[in-house]
Protein backbone atom coordinates (compact mmCIF):
# COMPACT_ATOMS: atom_id res chain seq x y z
CA UNK A 1 0.00 0.00 0.00
CA UNK A 2 1.16 3.41 -0.70
CA UNK A 3 -0.41 6.54 -0.46
CA UNK A 4 -0.30 9.56 -3.07
CA UNK A 5 -0.26 13.06 -1.83
CA UNK A 6 -2.91 14.11 -3.57
CA UNK A 7 -4.44 16.82 -1.56
CA UNK A 8 -3.34 20.81 -2.26
CA UNK A 9 -3.53 23.87 -1.16
CA UNK A 10 -3.47 27.91 -1.92
CA UNK A 11 -0.17 28.53 -2.65
CA UNK A 12 1.66 25.15 -2.35
CA UNK A 13 -0.04 23.50 -5.60
CA UNK A 14 2.41 23.44 -8.14
CA UNK A 15 2.50 19.55 -9.41
CA UNK A 16 5.27 20.61 -12.12
CA UNK A 17 8.64 19.39 -10.50
CA UNK A 18 10.40 22.25 -12.22
CA UNK A 19 8.34 24.66 -10.85
CA UNK A 20 8.92 23.46 -7.08
CA UNK A 21 12.58 23.31 -7.66
CA UNK A 22 12.36 27.34 -8.54
CA UNK A 23 10.24 28.07 -5.69
CA UNK A 24 13.09 26.84 -3.58
CA UNK A 25 15.42 29.13 -5.00
CA UNK A 26 14.92 32.40 -3.35
CA UNK A 27 16.02 35.55 -4.20
CA UNK A 28 17.57 38.67 -2.43
CA UNK A 29 14.74 40.67 -1.69
CA UNK A 30 12.84 37.82 0.28
CA UNK A 31 15.95 35.99 2.23
CA UNK A 32 15.25 37.01 5.55
CA UNK A 33 11.66 35.93 5.24
CA UNK A 34 10.74 34.63 8.00
CA UNK A 35 13.10 32.05 9.93
CA UNK A 36 14.59 30.49 6.87
CA UNK A 37 17.69 28.35 7.28
CA UNK A 38 20.41 29.13 4.72
CA UNK A 39 21.63 26.43 3.18
CA UNK A 40 20.57 25.54 -0.18
CA UNK A 41 17.91 22.88 -0.27
CA UNK A 42 17.08 23.50 3.34
CA UNK A 43 12.61 24.15 4.24
CA UNK A 44 11.74 27.64 5.22
CA UNK A 45 9.73 27.43 8.23
CA UNK A 46 7.20 30.29 9.66
CA UNK A 47 7.66 31.66 13.34
CA UNK A 48 4.83 29.37 14.06
CA UNK A 49 6.56 25.94 13.06
CA UNK A 50 7.75 25.25 17.04
CA UNK A 51 4.11 26.41 18.12
CA UNK A 52 2.46 23.86 15.40
CA UNK A 53 4.96 21.02 16.76
CA UNK A 54 4.07 22.05 20.38
CA UNK A 55 0.30 21.53 19.50
CA UNK A 56 0.68 17.95 17.66
CA UNK A 57 1.06 19.70 14.02
CA UNK A 58 1.70 16.88 11.33
CA UNK A 59 4.39 18.95 9.37
CA UNK A 60 4.76 18.48 5.66
CA UNK A 61 6.64 20.10 3.00
CA UNK A 62 4.81 22.87 0.27
CA UNK A 63 6.40 25.00 -2.33
CA UNK A 64 9.46 24.80 0.20
CA UNK A 65 7.95 25.56 3.28
CA UNK A 66 7.55 23.27 6.31
CA UNK A 67 3.57 23.67 7.12
CA UNK A 68 0.79 21.89 9.28
CA UNK A 69 -1.18 19.70 7.27
CA UNK A 70 -3.18 18.80 9.91
CA UNK A 71 -3.09 18.62 13.47
CA UNK A 72 -4.22 15.88 16.49
CA UNK A 73 -8.20 16.34 15.15
CA UNK A 74 -8.74 13.77 12.38
CA UNK A 75 -9.39 15.85 8.75
CA UNK A 76 -12.86 15.52 8.98
CA UNK A 77 -13.12 16.87 11.62
CA UNK A 78 -11.00 19.82 11.55
CA UNK A 79 -13.19 20.50 8.37
CA UNK A 80 -16.11 20.32 10.27
CA UNK A 81 -15.15 22.03 12.83
CA UNK A 82 -14.37 25.45 10.39
CA UNK A 83 -17.66 25.01 8.95
CA UNK A 84 -19.66 24.76 12.50
CA UNK A 85 -17.30 27.13 14.82
CA UNK A 86 -13.78 28.85 14.05
CA UNK A 87 -10.57 27.15 12.99
CA UNK A 88 -7.06 28.79 13.32
CA UNK A 89 -4.85 28.98 9.79
CA UNK A 90 -1.18 29.85 9.72
CA UNK A 91 -0.99 30.95 6.09
CA UNK A 92 2.50 33.20 6.95
CA UNK A 93 4.04 31.50 3.66
CA UNK A 94 1.94 33.19 1.08
CA UNK A 95 3.73 36.20 -0.16
CA UNK A 96 2.63 39.43 1.53
CA UNK A 97 3.63 43.08 -0.04
CA UNK A 98 2.64 46.55 -0.13
CA UNK A 99 2.90 48.94 -3.20
CA UNK A 100 3.63 52.71 -2.31
CA UNK A 101 4.13 55.75 -4.71
CA UNK A 102 1.80 58.08 -6.47
CA UNK A 103 2.03 55.35 -9.50
CA UNK A 104 0.81 52.29 -7.21
CA UNK A 105 -2.62 51.62 -8.75
CA UNK A 106 -1.36 52.18 -12.17
CA UNK A 107 1.67 49.88 -11.40
CA UNK A 108 -0.30 47.05 -10.28
CA UNK A 109 -3.08 47.64 -12.99
CA UNK A 110 -0.29 47.06 -15.49
CA UNK A 111 0.06 43.44 -14.05
CA UNK A 112 -3.57 42.77 -12.71
CA UNK A 113 -7.38 42.22 -14.77
CA UNK A 114 -8.82 44.03 -11.99
CA UNK A 115 -9.92 47.66 -11.56
CA UNK A 116 -7.86 48.86 -8.80
CA UNK A 117 -8.58 52.61 -9.53
CA UNK A 118 -12.03 51.71 -8.70
CA UNK A 119 -11.68 50.29 -5.07
CA UNK A 120 -13.16 52.18 -2.41
CA UNK A 121 -10.24 52.95 0.92
CA UNK A 122 -9.63 49.74 2.64
CA UNK A 123 -11.46 47.41 0.21
CA UNK A 124 -9.74 44.53 -1.38
CA UNK A 125 -10.22 42.48 -4.64
CA UNK A 126 -9.51 38.73 -6.06
CA UNK A 127 -7.83 39.46 -8.93
CA UNK A 128 -5.04 38.14 -11.22
CA UNK A 129 -1.51 38.39 -12.56
CA UNK A 130 -1.94 37.25 -16.54
CA UNK A 131 0.55 36.95 -19.32
CA UNK A 132 0.90 37.86 -22.67
CA UNK A 133 -0.58 34.25 -24.11
CA UNK A 134 -3.86 34.90 -22.00
CA UNK A 135 -2.61 32.49 -19.40
CA UNK A 136 -3.12 32.88 -15.55
CA UNK A 137 0.36 33.48 -13.89
CA UNK A 138 -1.33 34.02 -10.35
CA UNK A 139 -4.36 34.55 -8.25
CA UNK A 140 -3.93 37.61 -5.90
CA UNK A 141 -5.73 39.69 -3.31
CA UNK A 142 -5.14 43.75 -3.25
CA UNK A 143 -6.67 45.75 -0.92
CA UNK A 144 -6.06 49.37 -1.65
CA UNK A 145 -5.51 50.74 2.01
CA UNK A 146 -6.19 54.43 3.60
CA UNK A 147 -2.45 54.18 4.83
CA UNK A 148 -1.09 55.39 1.11
CA UNK A 149 -0.13 52.09 -0.34
CA UNK A 150 -1.82 48.83 -1.86
CA UNK A 151 -1.76 45.49 0.40
CA UNK A 152 -0.85 42.67 -1.74
CA UNK A 153 -1.21 38.88 -0.74
CA UNK A 154 -0.62 36.41 -3.77
CA UNK A 155 0.34 32.25 -3.74
CA UNK A 156 3.28 31.10 -1.68
CA UNK A 157 3.90 28.75 -4.62
CA UNK A 158 4.39 31.87 -6.73
CA UNK A 159 5.83 34.12 -4.63
CA UNK A 160 9.39 33.81 -6.64
CA UNK A 161 7.74 34.05 -10.09
CA UNK A 162 5.36 36.79 -8.75
CA UNK A 163 8.19 38.84 -7.12
CA UNK A 164 10.64 38.59 -10.39
CA UNK A 165 7.55 40.23 -12.42
CA UNK A 166 6.78 42.92 -9.88
CA UNK A 167 10.40 44.05 -9.64
CA UNK A 168 10.77 43.65 -13.28
CA UNK A 169 7.90 46.18 -13.74
CA UNK A 170 9.50 48.13 -11.00
CA UNK A 171 12.18 49.01 -12.82
CA UNK A 172 10.68 49.50 -15.74
CA UNK A 173 7.73 52.18 -13.83
CA UNK A 174 10.85 53.71 -12.41
CA UNK A 175 12.84 54.03 -15.59
CA UNK A 176 10.10 55.51 -17.04
CA UNK A 177 9.85 58.20 -14.08
CA UNK A 178 6.90 57.14 -12.39
CA UNK A 179 6.59 57.19 -8.72
CA UNK A 180 6.19 53.59 -7.30
CA UNK A 181 8.11 51.48 -4.40
CA UNK A 182 7.36 48.15 -3.73
CA UNK A 183 8.50 46.22 0.05
CA UNK A 184 7.86 42.36 0.78
CA UNK A 185 6.51 42.18 4.27
CA UNK A 186 7.96 39.32 6.77
CA UNK A 187 4.83 39.49 8.74
CA UNK A 188 2.85 36.36 9.55
CA UNK A 189 -0.18 36.08 7.87
CA UNK A 190 -3.31 33.66 9.74
CA UNK A 191 -6.42 33.03 8.58
CA UNK A 192 -9.58 32.84 11.20
CA UNK A 193 -12.22 31.17 9.50
CA UNK A 194 -15.67 30.24 10.58
CA UNK A 195 -19.27 30.98 11.71
CA UNK A 196 -17.81 32.08 15.29
CA UNK A 197 -15.07 34.72 13.74
CA UNK A 198 -16.93 38.10 15.30
CA UNK A 199 -18.11 36.15 18.70
CA UNK A 200 -14.27 35.16 18.65
CA UNK A 201 -12.29 38.25 17.75
CA UNK A 202 -14.98 40.82 18.51
CA UNK A 203 -13.29 41.16 22.34
CA UNK A 204 -9.49 41.77 21.39
CA UNK A 205 -10.70 44.32 18.66
CA UNK A 206 -11.73 47.98 19.22
CA UNK A 207 -13.16 48.44 15.75
CA UNK A 208 -17.07 47.01 14.99
CA UNK A 209 -16.44 43.69 12.88
CA UNK A 210 -20.42 44.18 11.83
CA UNK A 211 -18.85 47.26 9.83
CA UNK A 212 -16.12 45.25 8.43
CA UNK A 213 -17.57 44.09 5.57
CA UNK A 214 -16.21 40.77 3.21
CA UNK A 215 -13.42 42.12 1.31
CA UNK A 216 -12.70 45.12 3.91
CA UNK A 217 -10.11 45.52 5.57
CA UNK A 218 -8.42 48.00 8.66
CA UNK A 219 -5.03 48.52 10.26
CA UNK A 220 -5.41 47.66 13.82
CA UNK A 221 -4.03 46.55 17.96
CA UNK A 222 -6.10 42.94 17.96
CA UNK A 223 -5.54 41.58 21.25
CA UNK A 224 -3.53 44.41 22.43
CA UNK A 225 -0.62 43.46 19.42
CA UNK A 226 -0.40 46.23 17.42
CA UNK A 227 0.18 46.61 13.81
CA UNK A 228 -1.91 43.91 12.65
CA UNK A 229 -4.03 44.27 9.54
CA UNK A 230 -6.97 42.07 9.45
CA UNK A 231 -8.89 42.04 6.61
CA UNK A 232 -12.45 40.07 6.38
CA UNK A 233 -11.56 36.98 3.47
CA UNK A 234 -10.83 34.00 3.78
CA UNK A 235 -10.46 30.28 1.28
CA UNK A 236 -12.91 28.30 2.90
CA UNK A 237 -16.09 29.63 1.98
CA UNK A 238 -17.00 30.76 5.67
CA UNK A 239 -17.04 33.96 7.34
CA UNK A 240 -13.70 35.36 8.37
CA UNK A 241 -10.46 37.24 8.29
CA UNK A 242 -7.01 37.02 7.73
CA UNK A 243 -5.01 38.90 10.00
CA UNK A 244 -1.48 40.50 9.17
CA UNK A 245 0.70 40.46 12.11
CA UNK A 246 4.30 41.17 13.26
CA UNK A 247 6.02 38.13 13.97
CA UNK A 248 7.10 39.11 17.30
CA UNK A 249 3.13 39.17 18.58
CA UNK A 250 2.24 35.99 16.33
CA UNK A 251 2.23 33.85 19.31
CA UNK A 252 0.74 35.84 21.94
CA UNK A 253 -2.09 36.34 19.13
CA UNK A 254 -2.71 32.51 18.52
CA UNK A 255 -2.80 31.55 22.45
CA UNK A 256 -5.63 34.83 22.91
CA UNK A 257 -7.31 32.85 19.55
CA UNK A 258 -7.13 29.56 20.97
CA UNK A 259 -8.21 30.53 24.45
CA UNK A 260 -11.77 30.83 22.96
CA UNK A 261 -13.10 27.25 23.38
CA UNK A 262 -14.22 27.50 20.16
CA UNK A 263 -11.66 28.23 18.63
CA UNK A 264 -9.35 24.82 16.76
CA UNK A 265 -5.75 24.82 14.51
CA UNK A 266 -6.52 23.51 11.42
CA UNK A 267 -4.09 23.05 8.70
CA UNK A 268 -3.79 22.96 5.03
CA UNK A 269 -5.80 19.26 4.93
CA UNK A 270 -8.77 20.90 5.96
CA UNK A 271 -7.94 24.17 3.86
CA UNK A 272 -7.89 22.48 1.06
CA UNK A 273 -11.10 20.13 1.36
CA UNK A 274 -12.81 23.58 2.64
CA UNK A 275 -11.76 25.64 -0.33
CA UNK A 276 -13.04 22.87 -2.87
CA UNK A 277 -16.21 22.72 -1.22
CA UNK A 278 -16.40 26.64 -1.70
CA UNK A 279 -15.66 26.32 -5.12
CA UNK A 280 -12.63 28.41 -5.15
CA UNK A 281 -9.28 27.45 -7.36
CA UNK A 282 -6.06 26.63 -5.91
CA UNK A 283 -3.36 27.71 -8.56
CA UNK A 284 -1.72 25.39 -9.89
CA UNK A 285 -4.45 23.05 -10.16
CA UNK A 286 -7.12 24.63 -11.22
CA UNK A 287 -5.71 27.55 -13.14
CA UNK A 288 -2.17 28.11 -14.31
CA UNK A 289 -0.13 29.52 -16.92
CA UNK A 290 -1.98 28.14 -19.61
CA UNK A 291 -5.94 28.73 -18.74
CA UNK A 292 -7.45 31.52 -19.35
CA UNK A 293 -9.95 33.72 -17.05
CA UNK A 294 -12.59 33.17 -19.23
CA UNK A 295 -11.68 29.47 -19.66
CA UNK A 296 -11.78 29.50 -15.68
CA UNK A 297 -15.03 31.50 -15.67
CA UNK A 298 -13.10 34.21 -13.61
CA UNK A 299 -14.56 36.65 -16.06
CA UNK A 300 -15.84 38.21 -12.97
CA UNK A 301 -12.26 39.28 -12.08
CA UNK A 302 -12.05 41.33 -14.99
CA UNK A 303 -12.84 44.93 -14.85
CA UNK A 304 -14.86 46.75 -16.98
CA UNK A 305 -13.00 49.85 -17.96
CA UNK A 306 -9.98 47.13 -18.11
CA UNK A 307 -11.92 45.15 -20.74
CA UNK A 308 -12.42 48.63 -22.84
CA UNK A 309 -9.04 49.63 -22.49
CA UNK A 310 -7.44 46.36 -23.07
CA UNK A 311 -4.91 47.55 -20.64
CA UNK A 312 -3.82 44.35 -19.21
CA UNK A 313 -1.28 41.50 -20.07
CA UNK A 314 -2.71 38.70 -22.87
CA UNK A 315 -5.87 41.37 -23.01
CA UNK A 316 -6.29 40.86 -26.80
CA UNK A 317 -6.43 37.49 -26.43
CA UNK A 318 -8.90 37.62 -22.92
CA UNK A 319 -10.93 40.22 -24.21
CA UNK A 320 -12.32 38.42 -27.12
CA UNK A 321 -12.53 35.25 -25.83
CA UNK A 322 -15.33 36.66 -23.13
CA UNK A 323 -17.82 37.28 -26.44
CA UNK A 324 -16.24 34.28 -28.75
CA UNK A 325 -16.42 31.37 -25.79
CA UNK A 326 -13.59 29.12 -25.22
CA UNK A 327 -13.51 25.69 -26.25
CA UNK A 328 -13.55 24.23 -22.81
CA UNK A 329 -14.58 25.51 -19.39
CA UNK A 330 -14.35 25.14 -15.54
CA UNK A 331 -16.80 23.33 -13.99
CA UNK A 332 -17.70 21.71 -10.84
CA UNK A 333 -18.52 17.64 -10.75
CA UNK A 334 -20.26 15.66 -8.07
CA UNK A 335 -20.54 11.85 -8.18
CA UNK A 336 -21.00 8.93 -6.15
CA UNK A 337 -18.82 5.45 -5.43
CA UNK A 338 -15.20 5.96 -5.87
CA UNK A 339 -12.96 9.71 -4.79
CA UNK A 340 -12.21 11.46 -7.80
CA UNK A 341 -8.98 13.03 -8.05
CA UNK A 342 -6.87 15.43 -10.08
CA UNK A 343 -5.99 13.94 -13.59
CA UNK A 344 -9.11 12.10 -13.68
CA UNK A 345 -10.14 11.81 -17.16
CA UNK A 346 -13.93 13.13 -17.74
CA UNK A 347 -15.77 11.33 -20.49
CA UNK A 348 -18.96 11.98 -22.29
CA UNK A 349 -22.13 9.50 -21.38
CA UNK A 350 -20.68 7.99 -24.93
CA UNK A 351 -17.41 7.45 -23.70
CA UNK A 352 -15.25 9.78 -25.14
CA UNK A 353 -12.64 12.15 -23.39
CA UNK A 354 -14.40 15.40 -22.81
CA UNK A 355 -11.88 16.79 -20.19
CA UNK A 356 -10.04 16.13 -16.99
CA UNK A 357 -10.55 17.41 -13.39
CA UNK A 358 -8.22 19.62 -11.52
CA UNK A 359 -8.88 19.21 -8.36
CA UNK A 360 -11.49 16.28 -6.65
CA UNK A 361 -12.00 14.86 -3.37
CA UNK A 362 -14.97 13.23 -0.95
CA UNK A 363 -16.78 16.31 0.35
CA UNK A 364 -16.81 15.90 4.58
CA UNK A 365 -20.18 18.12 4.28
CA UNK A 366 -22.25 16.46 1.63
CA UNK A 367 -21.10 12.53 1.64
CA UNK A 368 -20.26 13.04 -2.12
CA UNK A 369 -17.38 13.57 -4.56
CA UNK A 370 -16.92 17.02 -5.81
CA UNK A 371 -13.93 17.93 -8.84
CA UNK A 372 -13.56 20.49 -10.22
CA UNK A 373 -12.05 20.05 -13.69
CA UNK A 374 -12.03 21.34 -17.65
CA UNK A 375 -14.66 20.19 -20.17
CA UNK A 376 -15.27 20.98 -23.44
CA UNK A 377 -17.70 23.76 -23.24
CA UNK A 378 -20.80 21.30 -24.53
CA UNK A 379 -20.77 19.53 -21.66
CA UNK A 380 -20.57 22.81 -19.37
CA UNK A 381 -24.13 23.63 -18.44
CA UNK A 382 -25.12 22.82 -15.20
CA UNK A 383 -26.71 19.46 -14.67
CA UNK A 384 -25.09 17.58 -18.08
CA UNK A 385 -24.38 13.83 -17.25
CA UNK A 386 -20.99 12.83 -17.90
CA UNK A 387 -18.78 10.35 -16.60
CA UNK A 388 -15.67 10.51 -14.54
CA UNK A 389 -13.06 7.25 -15.39
CA UNK A 390 -11.64 6.47 -11.50
CA UNK A 391 -9.61 2.96 -11.92
CA UNK A 392 -10.48 2.41 -15.59
CA UNK A 393 -14.30 2.14 -14.92
CA UNK A 394 -16.55 4.91 -16.28
CA UNK A 395 -18.48 6.37 -13.09
CA UNK A 396 -21.52 8.63 -13.68
CA UNK A 397 -21.14 12.33 -12.81
CA UNK A 398 -23.37 15.76 -12.99
CA UNK A 399 -21.96 18.86 -14.12
CA UNK A 400 -22.61 20.76 -10.70
CA UNK A 401 -22.81 24.52 -10.15
CA UNK A 402 -20.42 25.93 -7.54
CA UNK A 403 -20.04 26.57 -4.79
CA UNK A 404 -20.82 22.76 -3.54
CA UNK A 405 -21.60 24.17 -0.24
CA UNK A 406 -22.98 27.74 0.35
CA UNK A 407 -21.22 30.48 1.23
CA UNK A 408 -21.53 32.20 4.28
CA UNK A 409 -19.63 35.80 3.79
CA UNK A 410 -20.39 39.02 5.79
CA UNK A 411 -21.76 41.40 3.35
CA UNK A 412 -23.28 43.76 6.70
CA UNK A 413 -25.98 43.68 8.68
CA UNK B 1 -13.65 -3.10 21.44
CA UNK B 2 -11.22 -2.29 24.34
CA UNK B 3 -8.45 -2.52 21.77
CA UNK B 4 -9.75 -0.38 19.34
CA UNK B 5 -10.18 2.83 22.03
CA UNK B 6 -6.67 1.71 22.55
CA UNK B 7 -5.34 2.36 19.25
CA UNK B 8 -7.53 5.57 18.57
CA UNK B 9 -5.91 6.68 21.71
CA UNK B 10 -2.92 6.31 20.78
CA UNK B 11 -3.78 7.58 17.25
CA UNK B 12 -3.96 11.06 18.68
CA UNK B 13 0.11 11.42 19.01
CA UNK B 14 1.16 11.16 15.15
CA UNK B 15 3.34 13.14 13.05
CA UNK B 16 2.93 13.18 9.35
CA UNK B 17 2.82 9.57 8.54
CA UNK B 18 1.37 9.97 5.32
CA UNK B 19 4.18 10.73 3.60
CA UNK B 20 5.72 7.75 4.85
CA UNK B 21 3.48 5.37 2.35
CA UNK B 22 4.37 8.03 -0.35
CA UNK B 23 6.70 6.19 -3.05
CA UNK B 24 7.36 10.06 -4.47
CA UNK B 25 7.52 11.27 -1.16
CA UNK B 26 9.78 14.62 -1.41
CA UNK B 27 11.17 14.49 1.53
CA UNK B 28 12.14 11.89 4.36
CA UNK B 29 8.76 11.88 5.99
CA UNK B 30 10.24 9.65 8.97
CA UNK B 31 12.22 11.98 10.17
CA UNK B 32 9.36 13.71 11.05
CA UNK B 33 7.44 11.03 12.95
CA UNK B 34 8.68 10.93 16.96
CA UNK B 35 10.35 8.04 17.90
CA UNK B 36 8.68 7.48 21.20
CA UNK B 37 5.51 7.24 19.08
CA UNK B 38 6.93 4.80 17.16
CA UNK B 39 7.86 2.51 19.92
CA UNK B 40 4.61 3.11 21.58
CA UNK B 41 2.51 1.95 18.24
CA UNK B 42 5.09 -0.50 18.02
CA UNK B 43 4.48 -1.95 21.11
CA UNK B 44 0.41 -2.40 20.68
CA UNK B 45 1.11 -4.00 17.27
CA UNK B 46 2.74 -6.65 18.83
CA UNK B 47 -0.08 -7.37 21.76
CA UNK B 48 -2.98 -7.64 19.16
CA UNK B 49 -1.60 -9.78 15.99
CA UNK B 50 0.32 -12.44 16.92
CA UNK B 51 0.14 -14.27 13.44
CA UNK B 52 0.43 -11.53 11.05
CA UNK B 53 2.30 -11.03 8.17
CA UNK B 54 3.74 -7.71 6.71
CA UNK B 55 4.61 -6.28 3.45
CA UNK B 56 6.73 -3.30 2.95
CA UNK B 57 3.72 -1.57 1.53
CA UNK B 58 1.47 -2.00 5.11
CA UNK B 59 -0.29 -4.55 4.11
CA UNK B 60 -0.55 -7.44 6.77
CA UNK B 61 -1.91 -11.48 5.91
CA UNK B 62 -2.75 -13.92 8.66
CA UNK B 63 -3.02 -17.32 6.69
CA UNK B 64 -5.42 -20.04 8.65
CA UNK B 65 -5.40 -23.24 6.31
CA UNK B 66 -5.47 -22.21 3.39
CA UNK B 67 -7.00 -19.04 3.68
CA UNK B 68 -5.05 -15.72 4.09
CA UNK B 69 -7.15 -12.77 5.61
CA UNK B 70 -6.08 -9.12 4.45
CA UNK B 71 -5.88 -5.33 6.19
CA UNK B 72 -3.68 -2.60 6.36
CA UNK B 73 -1.52 -1.27 9.28
CA UNK B 74 -2.04 0.08 12.02
CA UNK B 75 0.96 2.62 11.32
CA UNK B 76 -0.88 2.82 7.46
CA UNK B 77 -4.39 3.34 8.31
CA UNK B 78 -3.17 6.27 11.03
CA UNK B 79 -1.34 7.82 7.88
CA UNK B 80 -3.88 7.87 5.51
CA UNK B 81 -6.25 9.26 8.50
CA UNK B 82 -10.62 8.92 8.03
CA UNK B 83 -11.23 6.02 5.13
CA UNK B 84 -13.95 7.20 3.45
CA UNK B 85 -14.00 4.62 0.55
CA UNK B 86 -13.16 1.28 0.29
CA UNK B 87 -12.27 0.28 -3.67
CA UNK B 88 -12.14 -3.78 -2.91
CA UNK B 89 -11.96 -6.29 -5.85
CA UNK B 90 -14.27 -8.78 -7.10
CA UNK B 91 -14.56 -12.23 -5.74
CA UNK B 92 -12.96 -14.63 -8.24
CA UNK B 93 -10.01 -11.71 -8.92
CA UNK B 94 -6.73 -14.33 -9.68
CA UNK B 95 -3.79 -11.93 -7.80
CA UNK B 96 0.01 -12.25 -8.14
CA UNK B 97 1.88 -11.83 -5.80
CA UNK B 98 2.34 -7.41 -5.29
CA UNK B 99 -0.84 -7.17 -7.83
CA UNK B 100 -2.73 -4.03 -6.84
CA UNK B 101 -6.06 -5.40 -5.56
CA UNK B 102 -7.98 -1.89 -4.83
CA UNK B 103 -7.36 1.26 -3.22
CA UNK B 104 -7.91 2.96 0.34
CA UNK B 105 -9.52 6.67 -0.16
CA UNK B 106 -9.32 9.29 2.47
CA UNK B 107 -10.61 13.05 1.92
CA UNK B 108 -6.81 13.92 1.33
CA UNK B 109 -5.31 10.83 -0.34
CA UNK B 110 -5.87 7.31 -2.09
CA UNK B 111 -3.75 4.57 -0.96
CA UNK B 112 -3.33 1.56 -3.77
CA UNK B 113 -3.63 -2.17 -1.99
CA UNK B 114 -1.04 -5.07 -3.36
CA UNK B 115 -1.46 -8.24 -2.48
CA UNK B 116 0.79 -9.92 0.04
CA UNK B 117 0.77 -13.28 -1.66
CA UNK B 118 -0.61 -14.96 -5.03
CA UNK B 119 -3.95 -16.33 -4.82
CA UNK B 120 -8.02 -15.88 -5.69
CA UNK B 121 -10.08 -13.45 -3.97
CA UNK B 122 -12.87 -15.25 -1.97
CA UNK B 123 -14.24 -12.97 -0.04
CA UNK B 124 -14.33 -9.20 0.82
CA UNK B 125 -15.39 -7.58 3.66
CA UNK B 126 -18.72 -6.54 3.03
CA UNK B 127 -19.15 -3.86 5.70
CA UNK B 128 -16.85 -2.20 4.47
CA UNK B 129 -19.27 -0.70 1.85
CA UNK B 130 -21.48 1.11 4.91
CA UNK B 131 -18.58 1.83 7.24
CA UNK B 132 -14.91 2.40 5.74
CA UNK B 133 -13.88 3.89 8.85
CA UNK B 134 -13.68 0.51 10.19
CA UNK B 135 -10.06 0.54 8.64
CA UNK B 136 -9.30 3.13 10.98
CA UNK B 137 -11.43 1.77 14.07
CA UNK B 138 -10.51 -1.67 13.89
CA UNK B 139 -7.58 -2.67 11.29
CA UNK B 140 -6.24 -5.76 12.17
CA UNK B 141 -9.76 -7.32 13.27
CA UNK B 142 -13.49 -5.79 11.88
CA UNK B 143 -11.56 -3.40 9.78
CA UNK B 144 -9.91 -6.45 7.44
CA UNK B 145 -10.59 -5.61 4.14
CA UNK B 146 -10.08 -8.89 1.83
CA UNK B 147 -9.80 -13.63 1.69
CA UNK B 148 -7.62 -14.98 -0.30
CA UNK B 149 -6.61 -18.60 -1.16
CA UNK B 150 -2.66 -19.30 -0.64
CA UNK B 151 -1.68 -20.68 -4.18
CA UNK B 152 2.10 -20.34 -3.28
CA UNK B 153 2.62 -20.90 0.53
CA UNK B 154 6.64 -20.32 0.17
CA UNK B 155 5.74 -16.68 -0.24
CA UNK B 156 4.82 -15.96 3.20
CA UNK B 157 8.61 -16.73 3.64
CA UNK B 158 9.76 -13.31 2.11
CA UNK B 159 7.29 -10.84 4.31
CA UNK B 160 7.98 -9.48 7.45
CA UNK B 161 6.76 -10.83 10.74
CA UNK B 162 5.78 -8.50 13.37
CA UNK B 163 9.40 -8.03 14.70
CA UNK B 164 10.86 -7.13 11.23
CA UNK B 165 8.11 -5.18 10.52
CA UNK B 166 8.65 -2.73 13.72
CA UNK B 167 12.74 -2.94 12.79
CA UNK B 168 11.18 -1.54 8.98
CA UNK B 169 9.32 0.73 10.31
CA UNK B 170 12.25 2.38 12.63
CA UNK B 171 14.54 1.70 9.67
CA UNK B 172 12.64 4.22 7.97
CA UNK B 173 13.51 6.84 10.41
CA UNK B 174 17.18 6.69 10.48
Amino acid sequence: MWSRMLFCRRGFGIPRKGYLQSARVGFAGRQDRHSSQSSEDSIRKTPLFDFHRDHGGKMVQFAGWSMPVQYKDSHIDSHMHTRQHCSLFDVSHMLQSKVYGRDRVKFMESMVVGDVAELKDNQGMLTLFTNHKGGINDDLIVTKTDQGYLYVVSNAGCADKDSANMKAKLSEFKSAGHDVELEFLDECLIAVQGPATTKVLQPGLKDDLSKLTFMTSTLTTVFGIQGCRVTRCGYTGEDGVEISVPQSGVVALMQHLLANSEVKLAGLGARDSLRLEAGLCLYGNDIDETTSPVEATLVWTIGKRRRKAMDFPGAEIIVPQIKAKTARKRVGLVSTGPPVRQHTPILSTEGHVIGEVTSGCPSPCLKQNIAMGYVDSAYAKNGSPIQVEVRKKAIKAVVTKMPFVPTNYYSGQ
Amino acid sequence: MATCVMLRCLSSNFSCSLSLLSRSAQIPPTRLVPRAYLLQTLSTTTRLSSALKFTDKHEWIRVEGNVGTVGISKFAQEALGDVVYCGLPEVGLQLEQADEFGALESVKAASELYSPLTGEVIEVNQLLADNPGLVNKSCYEDGWLMKMTVAKPEELDALMDEKAYERYIRSMED
